[in-house]
């Protein structure tokens, strides 16, 4: 593989930014949602959701999540998260999938 | 679209932008485009430059097959947006529609070439299950395609798993045939940037 790969780079600044840049919602939080793991009701079955079936979100699910006194701002980082973090997965697996068949040892 | 910050709440002179992308296109600014405007530092910037590198970014895919891959993890993710933009673009990248069509209906028995198919049939795995297997890409790899081919695959997979989430929590309208092939022609012109 060559030495000059961009696009996991690309995909990595977008990770660190999403978890550990600035946000309203906490950074706590925002982790809790990239690994759709531990974040308390309503918004966990809206982050749930978007990390696994994201064609079912409906309006109620930000509707509960606003009544529960987040923010539109706060959502809108958490959803990024949760998307951001299933994507991740996928390709963590998928590049532990490939150092496998190549035996080249490198996983991601 | 579901958050009304990502329908109205854009800067002055972004609202501008937006109204003048109107006024020469003729056509609405699509959602998955607005979105990248809203406090760009959060999500836009960095998601664009990956994007762009995945779609864009020098690789033995061709622009047609990554649009393709693209539309085709759409599909499996059930995002009736992405399928619409990506079906639009990847026909218009091929000059061949009913190829794009036959690869989203039935991806066995679709014109396309082995190595191509050999990966779409993994991406679908990768987005539907979670996981792959070293010899799903085992298979993959014996297609005829090579290591760095996959690792560019994989690119395209999680861009559009990232973006299929986004577009269907946040509600982007779906557009008229119309405005998806205005924007399949801004993509192929411009890219992801």
């Amino acid at each position: 593989m060559p030495a000059e790969d961009k696009e996991r780079p690309a995909f990595r600044a977008l990770v660190d930014r999403v978890l550990t840049g600035e946000g309203r919602a906490s950074e706590e939080q925002r982790a809790r949602a990239f690994s759709n793991d531990g974040l308390a009701p309503p918004p966990d079955a809206l982050i749930n959701k978007v990390a696994t079936t994201p064609a079912e979100v409906t309006d109620a699910d930000f509707a509960a999540a606003k009544a529960s006194g987040f923010s539109e701002d706060q959502l809108f980082e958490l959803v990024i998260c949760a998307a951001v973090g299933q994507s991740a997965r996928l390709y963590e697996a998928g590049l532990a999938a490939l150092a496998e068949a190549t035996g080249s040892g490198e996983a991601g | 679209m579901r958050l009304e910050i990502l329908n109205s709440g854009y800067r002055p002179g972004t609202k501008l932008l937006f109204a003048l992308i109107r006024l020469f296109s003729g056509q609405p600014l699509p959602d998955a485009a607005k979105l990248v405007f809203y406090r760009p530092d959060f999500y836009g910037t960095r998601a664009k430059k990956f994007t762009h590198e995945a779609m864009r970014g020098p690789s033995a895919w061709s622009v047609g097959d990554r649009e393709l891959m693209a539309a085709y993890v759409s599909k499996v993710n059930g995002s009736a947006f992405c399928i619409g933009a990506h079906t639009a673009t990847a026909s218009l990248a091929y000059q061949d529609g009913a190829k794009v069509q036959a690869v989203l209906a039935n991806l066995q028995s679709a014109p396309i070439g082995e190595p191509l198919r050999a990966t779409l049939r993994m991406l679908g795995k990768l987005t539907a299950e979670g996981e792959v297997s070293g010899d799903d890409i085992r298979e993959v790899l014996s297609a005829g395609v090579s290591p760095q081919q996959i690792e560019d695959a994989l690119a395209v997979c999680v861009a559009f798993n990232t973006t299929d989430r986004l577009a269907d929590a946040f509600g982007f309208e779906v557009l008229s045939p119309e405005g998806f092939e205005a924007g399949a022609k801004y993509l192929l012109k411009r890219g992801y940037r």
